[in-house]
Parts: structure tokens; sequence; C-alpha cells
């Protein structure tokens, strides 16, 4: 059994996590890190890669309009090619209350700084003459975009390791707690001792606090991925749509990555898996959004495992019970984008207590009166 | 009570025979075949239009062939037999059994199952070489395709290359049916099979046949080397040449226009995977296999394993194990056994895989090459991803494991799913990291299991 | 120039005449689409990520590297597709 000793413990090798990893270290905290399986593998290595401002809850526009700062420069950061394109979201309308939808979005996210682009039927149909009859009107975003999520965490993992934080993956924690004195948090081959504590554990963020005394009901979800063979360039921008059934990409490859509806999880092993039918009602959908794809080929699916909140944004924030944790979990479904600035919101929650970042909507203190236990998560997720 | 539906995949000498138990048993079975006609790769049936004699088509094993074909035809009112159809997915059904996505002849459909017995029988192991990405490489099995289903030859001059039995087999059937055959080149050190010799011999039948094909390639003028090493194709565009090193180190060029080269065989498992079957690595074979109990179990109470899909062993052992499988089957079902039957497989597939064993250390995967292979190299043909990006991504980017290397390199993330470099790979990685190839692990299958078409067929 | 496979088995039966690329070819009854191609030329297809062209491998339905594409837009597998009467092959460009 190895013993460490650190200023921070992190729970956790996702994408934020390991961003934490890295800006601790940068603010000249020493790190360990305890992963499950590998760094990178769980929901931030396996979702649609949808680097997205556009349709995200209000509240969390300010940190995205942080995080998307931040994309700009991962290149440069991490020394690798993470993919990234800011290829524009463009989020479609389907009918006219649908468009309606996106006009009311647009004056909120105008609020934040966030500028939208409105496009009526024959506007859209102009620059995306690919589109089907089923499309109405959009919402662009020229700034969003896309990257390969399957790098990006992995990436942030080898720089927090170069800059000296020690990673342990295959390392499934089993408990943690406080002493009086400091964190021990007790993982499968090594025991960490720590001052501060941070809970990145996704689906499982809310047993951790749990062992803290604090409710956090987390639904597992797991979003059904499907990708296409390569194909010439046609799907210029990423698509959402109002009401967020169906997603998809062109990846810079030429495949068309596709996303819509649930896969199963199961949470006791930790491993999702897609669903046939899913898969195949997602087709269909993108085939009335992009008709000229019918001749395509899929080649795989996959779905991974992700917390979703009740309220569908994350906890992210101070312990209410106990000094020197914090959370960063639930993303429900779209943290992939917000990775890089949660990442430097949890170094300051730790190194300084606050953050610059507007975090009251996300406080753990939310659900204290939570009395519902469990709940399945449903619907539709905005991915 | 209703009777269990039993679906079968795959109808090589394994699925039929299986499907003859079952059927025998007064169950109708679901014979799920993705070919066309029921006989699998090994007695491949010409579609309609493209028959010819069956001695033509399967030499020594025409009988065996000709017996499996009139199986299938015999059984055809007692099975529900689904040609043209491929099982793209495969999820558990509450609260037991399987659901199975099909694609067939009239389109995506979902099939009920209670049991399975996986019958996915095996395709050609390769090795990247040098050139082996041009149009005119193909493999020994698919050279063999060529001429047994379509009457054809992969070219005007052909260079075959091998590690195993089908080696001189399909130089033999070339030879006869007419085609030119420029180089039979064995990568197998001839020390492996001498040492192997005594044990091959206990199965004298397989033996003779090895050498006969040998001999007979020799007489009829065919250059046949072994210890081959360094294999090159040459060609800008197309094959031009195959350069190799012969046992004594010197440099041959044998100009050619198709090359068929394969390094023995590999199972064909995804269905197994998908079902949720435990797997094992297997270390005669330096490969992946679902676990699979003498008489068939896999390691999931509700599926049963038989033929090369589950571990290598050739057509008579698969057409064994289909018969053993079923049975073990039938008495899961509760069903009268036939204890004497089952005591007479056991003991056949007992001395089989003896003889297996032997053959394996005769020829095997020659993993060491991985070494020549140049890092300018192709390996994942799919996505074009060379044997130096795999490197590096063990050196650079911290990739331990095979689904680490394919999600950082895209290395069997193409159309096949890592059928075709997933070998190649894994020992490329486990080389650089200094590891046992088993210690990187393996791909996992992932629905589909081969492309399907986004769009539901008309 | 001509096509990489060769025919060793001549067979009776009408010709089933289909296309490649806009030029007419013949195939037979029985003929799968991977060999009637490569019977008049050296491969099919262009490859996707880099220079040069393919021809199938494994000629069983597991590489994957024998895709087409028709002219109706639809995409086959060339090794597992019987040709038929009309059907335009469109190579890419690939091997003349």
């Amino acid at each position: 059994m190895e013993h460490l000793t650190v200023d921070v413990a992190i729970i956790g090798g996702g994408t934020a996590a390991c961003a934490a990893a890295v800006a601790l270290r940068e603010a000249g905290l020493t790190v360990a890190l305890l992963e499950k399986r590998l760094c990178g593998a769980g929901a931030s290595g396996v979702n649609f890669g949808g680097v997205r401002q556009q349709g995200r809850d209000v509240a969390e526009l300010p940190l995205s309009r942080r995080s998307r700062a931040l994309w700009d420069g991962l290149n440069a950061k991490l020394g690798e090619d993470v993919g990234f394109e800011a290829t524009g979201h463009i989020k479609l309308a389907r009918s006219e209350s649908d468009m309606a939808v996106l006009e009311a979005y647009a004056r909120d996210a105008a609020e934040h700084g966030l500028d939208l682009q409105l496009l009526g039927a024959n506007a859209l149909r102009a620059e995306m003459p690919w589109l089907g009859p089923a499309v109405v009107g959009a919402s662009l975003s020229p700034t969003d975009g896309q990257a390969n999520p399957r790098v990006v965490g992995p990436a942030f993992a080898r720089l927090a390791r170069r800059l000296g934080a020690e990673l342990r993956e295959h390392s499934p924690v089993r408990h943690a707690a406080h002493d009086g004195a400091g964190f021990t948090v007790e993982a499968e081959g090594v025991t960490v001792k720590s001052r501060s504590l941070v809970n990145a554990a996704g689906a499982y963020g809310g047993a951790v606090a749990g062992w803290f005394g604090e409710a956090a009901p987390v639904a597992p979800l797991s979003p059904n991925m499907v990708v296409t063979e390569p194909l010439a360039p046609l799907v210029t921008r990423s698509i959402g749509v109002v009401g967020g059934d169906v997603y998809l990409r062109q990846t810079r490859r030429g495949n068309v990555v596709l996303g819509g509806g649930r896969g199963t999880a199961d949470v006791a092993d930790g491993l999702a898996r897609p669903v046939s039918a899913t898969s195949l009602a997602a087709g269909a959908k993108t085939l009335a959004l992009v008709p000229d794809l019918a001749h395509a080929q899929v080649i795989r699916s996959w779905s991974g495992l992700d917390g979703e909140m009740p309220d569908h944004i994350p906890v992210i924030g101070p312990s209410s019970t106990r000094p020197g944790l914090v959370h960063a979990f639930g993303f429900s479904g779209h943290g992939f984008q917000l990775g890089p600035a949660v990442g430097e919101i949890l170094a300051e929650l730790v190194t300084q207590g606050r953050s610059t970042s507007p975090l009251h909507p996300f406080r753990i203190e939310r659900f204290a009166g939570w009395r519902g236990g469990p709940y399945r998560s449903e619907g539709e997720i905005e991915h | 009570m209703a009777e269990a539906t039993v679906a079968i995949v795959g109808a090589g000498p394994a699925g039929l025979r299986a499907a003859q138990v079952l059927a025998e048993a007064g169950l109708r079975p679901l014979l799920i075949d993705e070919g066309h006609r029921a006989g699998g790769q090994i007695y491949r049936r010409p579609p309609p239009g493209a028959e010819r004699p069956a001695a033509d088509l399967y030499g020594f094993e025409a009988g065996r062939a000709r017996a499996l074909h009139d199986l299938a035809e015999a059984l055809a009112p007692r099975i529900d037999y689904r040609p043209g159809t491929m099982v793209w997915g495969i999820a558990p059904r509450e609260p037991a059994g399987f659901d199975l996505d099909c694609l067939g002849p009239a389109g995506h459909g979902r099939i009920a199952a209670d049991r399975l017995v996986l019958a996915t029988g095996a395709m050609d192991r390769t090795l990247p070489f040098p050139g082996w990405t041009l149009p005119g490489v193909f493999t020994l099995g698919a050279a063999q395709i060529a001429l047994k289903a379509q009457g054809m030859a992969i070219g005007r001059r052909v260079a075959l290359v091998g590690a195993g039995p089908l080696l001189p087999l399909v130089a033999h059937q070339y030879a006869k049916a007419g085609a030119t055959v420029v180089a039979v080149l064995d990568v197998t050190p001839l020390g492996a099979k001498v040492r192997a010799a005594p044990r091959l011999a206990a199965v004298p039948a397989t033996l003779a046949k090895g050498v006969w094909y040998t001999l007979a390639c020799a007489l009829r003028g065919m250059p046949v080397r072994s210890g081959v090493r360094a294999l090159a194709v040459e060609g800008d565009h197309q094959v031009e040449a195959l350069t190799f090193e012969d046992a004594s180190g010197r440099r041959h060029r044998v100009a050619c226009d198709a090359v068929g080269a394969s390094f023995g065989l590999r199972s064909e498992a995804q269905a197994a995977d998908l079902a949720g079957c435990r797997f094992v690595f297997e270390p005669l074979t330096r490969q992946w296999q679902p676990v699979r109990s003498g008489q068939g179990h896999s390691s999931h109470p509700q599926v049963y394993l038989a033929g090369d899909g589950s571990g290598i062993g050739g057509a008579d052992v698969a057409e064994l194990q289909g018969e053993r499988a079923a049975l073990a089957l039938l008495a899961d079902l509760g069903r009268p056994r036939d204890t004497s039957r089952e005591a007479r497989l056991d003991r056949r597939l007992a001395r089989q895989a003896g003889f297996r064993a032997a053959l394996e250390a005769a020829y095997p995967y020659p993993h060491h090459l991985v070494d020549r292979i140049g890092d300018d190299e192709i390996v994942c043909r799919c996505e074009g991803i060379t044997a130096g990006a795999l490197r590096r991504a063990a050196t650079e980017r911290e990739a331990r494991e095979m689904n680490r290397l394919k999600a950082l390199t895209r290395a069997g993330m193409g159309r096949c799913q890592g059928r075709v470099c997933g070998h190649a790979a894994a020992e490329i990685l486990a080389r650089r990291l200094g590891v046992p190839v088993e210690a990187v692990g393996r791909l996992r299958g992932q629905a589909p299991i081969k492309p399907i078409p986004l769009r539901e067929p008309a | 120039m001509t096509g990489l496979f060769q025919r060793l088995a001549t067979r009776p039966g009408a010709a089933i005449p289909f296309t490649i690329d806009g030029a007419p070819a013949e195939a037979k009854a029985g003929d799968l689409l991977i060999g009637a191609i490569l019977l008049y030329r050296r491969s099919l297809r262009r490859f996707e990520f880099g220079p040069g062209e393919r021809a199938g491998f494994c000629l069983m339905g597991a590489c994957q590297d024998c895709w087409v594409g028709l002219a109706d837009g639809r995409r086959v597998r060339a090794c597992t597709t019987l040709v038929e009467p009309g059907m335009a092959v469109i190579t890419g460009g690939a091997g003349g």
C-alpha cells in the first residue's frame, strides 16, 4: 500500500479534475489525483465533442464564456492538437414555436455577452443548402465548435504529470473522511492524506458528498453516440436542435458523429453501452435534418457514464459541511466544454476559498432539503 | 411451457452441426447466416450461376463439404434459416435472454432468443510489411475465396506467403486451377516445424495432407521456401514484385502482380463480446478468446461457443464443437442426455486439442517480426495509422493498453474495428512498452459489429 | 490496361452488363462485385487518408476495405455484393 501526503487530493480523473491538477500545480501546491480507470476515459472522453456555449442554462454562460477563451489556447498549453475547431454551433428550429424559443434564448444570451445570429429559412438555406425541409430556422453561435474528446482529458493528465502531480489510475476510491486535522482518502493500492479535497467524481460525486453528510442526488446518465464512416465534407457546423433529441457534427477526417437519446449504464461496474433502437432512431432524426447522409454507413456506437442533477446543472463550489472540500460533479451531459474553466475554478476555490466566476447557482446547498432520494434521469439531453 | 428459442449465429461447420443436433431434438433453432448459402468460409459455395464441381472447389475436403451442404438442405424444413443476415448488435433482454439486431434482406430486424450458440468463425491474421496496403495484396483466405467462390485468381503472377497449413493448400489449388504461382514463402522457421513434427504425426491424415500439398507444389515447379524473412512488396501504385530474405540471409526479388499473405487465423469474437462473454488470453496463439469449456459453455450461462470464433481449431474440430455445444445446451434445458455420445465427442475433441497445440507450435504467429515494421508503415489500414504513431503514443502519450491506444491514435477505430490491425498493434505496443502482449489487453467489440446503413434499408 | 483478377474457370451463362465509372463492362451471373470490377481494373477505390488506392483485402466481409459507391448513391461492400445488371460503379477514379 502506497501512502502519499499532499496539499490537495482529487477524486476523479476527468477533464475538469485533470485541469484542476494542472492549475493547482501551477499554483505551487502538491497534488494527488485518484482515478477509477483511466484519466479522461469516462464521460469527458466519450462524449459528443461539442464545444458549445449556445443553449446552456444561462447560469452556466459565465463559466462557458470563460472556458471558451481557454479553448483557443489549449493546443499550445497541452502541447498537443486536441482537434478544436470553431466551426460554429447551429441550433435548428423545426417549428415556429421552436423559433420562438431560439429568439428568447438569444435575448438572454446577449445579456451574458454571447452573440447569437438568428437565421430565417431563406438565410439558413443559403448558407447550408444541405439542410432538409424539416428545418424552418436556426440560431447560429459562430464562436462555438467542436473538439476530439478522446484526447483532451488524457492530454491534461499528461500535463499534470509533467508538472509534478501524482496521478494514480486504476485506483478506485473506497472512502474519504476528515479526522479534524486533514483528509484521508483510501483508494485501491494507495492512501492519500491532504489538507484539501476535490470531489470531481462524476456520476459518483453524490456518493462522495454523502461521506461528508451532504445530499446531492446524482442520477446516471449515458448519452447514446453513433459515428459514420469518413465522408466527403458536408456538415460544416456542429448541429443541435430545440428539444435536444438529436445532434451531429462532422469531424475533420470526415466522420459524422451523431447522438440523441440514451444508452444504458451500470453504475456498479461503471460501464455504459449504447442501445441499438436509440442509435437507429438518432439516424432517422439525423436524416430528417441532413438528407444527403442517406447512404452513409454507421461504423460504431458507444455510450459513457455521466452524472445528472435534477435541475440539469452541475454542483460546483465549496462543501457546506466540511471546510477544505470542494465539489465539481453532475455536469448532466454537457461538461466537456466547461472542463478547462472548471479546472481553474477548482484551483481558485482551493487556494483562495472563492472564485472569480459566479457559482451561486451551482452550490450544493440547493439540495440540502432533498428528500427524494435517488431519482431517475429522464428526457432529452442537451449535449 | 413454450420451448426455448435458440439462435445460432454462423452457418459454417460448427453452426450447421449445432443446428442439426437441436433440430433432431425437436427444437426449431434460428440459424443466422451472413452468407447467402450455408457452409461458412471453409466450405463456401459459389453464388448461383457460379457453381463448379465439389472436387474442384474443396479437394480432399470435397466429401465433408458435400456432407455439410447436404445437411443444410436437409435441415431447411426443420430450422428457421436466415441467409444474408448479419447480426450487428447483441444486448441482454429483460428478464433473460438476448435481443439480436439483424440486418437482412428485408432491412433491420430484431430477433429475441433465450439462448445463443455463437459459431462466428475466423479470418486471416495479418502482420504489416512494407507495401502491404498496395492494391493487389490480399490475405491467403482471400486468394482462396476468389478461386472457390468466383473461379478467379487474384492476379496473373501470384506470390503466396504464410505461416500455417493454408499456404501449401492455396498454392496447390491455384496451380491446379491453372494460375501462375511464382513463389510460395513460409515465414515459419524450419526448426519450429521440426520440433512439432512428432506431435503432428499423431494425426497422420492431416500431416499427410500437409506433406502432400507441399510436395505437389514442389513437383509443379513452384519455388517453395521456408524460414523466409524481411518481406516487402515493391510497387508505386500496384504490386510489382515481392522481395524477401531466405533462411540463409540471401535477398531475393520475384516479379508478381498479386500477393496472398496471412499468418494464421484469428477468431471473429465480436458477437461473444457484445453478448457479455468473458475473454481470456490464449498464450499459444497469442490472442484473446472468449472463455469456452470443453463442452462449449461460455462464461455466460445462456451463451454457447463452437468453432473457430472462440479458438482456432479448424473445420473438423468446429463440427465436433458445434455438435457438443448443442448437446450441452439440450442438457441445460433438461432434455434427456446421451452420455455415451457426449463422452465420445469429448474424447475426439481431446485428441484434436493435442494436435492443434502441436500445429500452433509448428506455425506460431511470427510476432517477432513486428520489430521489422518500420515507423512509416501503415498498421491500421482503415485509418492509415503508422507503426511510428503507435510507438510514439506508447512513449510520449502514455498509452499503456489497447483501448487507450485506440483513443489516442485512432488505430482500430475505422470500418473494421481493429479486426485487421488489432493483433499487430497490440504486439507493437507491448514490444515498445517491454511488457507481455496480454498486458496491453484487447480492443472491445462495439455495435454495429460491421457497418450498417444510417438509413433503414427500404 | 488489364485488370488485376484473372478468370480461370470459364462458365456458360448470360453476360451481365454493368458500368465502371461510366465505361461499359460485363460480368457473369454469380460474380461478386469485387471480382467483376477487378477483372477490368487494378483497384476499387481511393484511400481516404493518404495517397494510394485499395482493392479489397479479405474477400470475406471482415476487413471492410472494399466499400465502393454506386451512381445511385448507395455504398456497397464489393466482396459480399453480387453484381446486378445495370449497376453503375463509381471508383472515384481509382486504378485504371
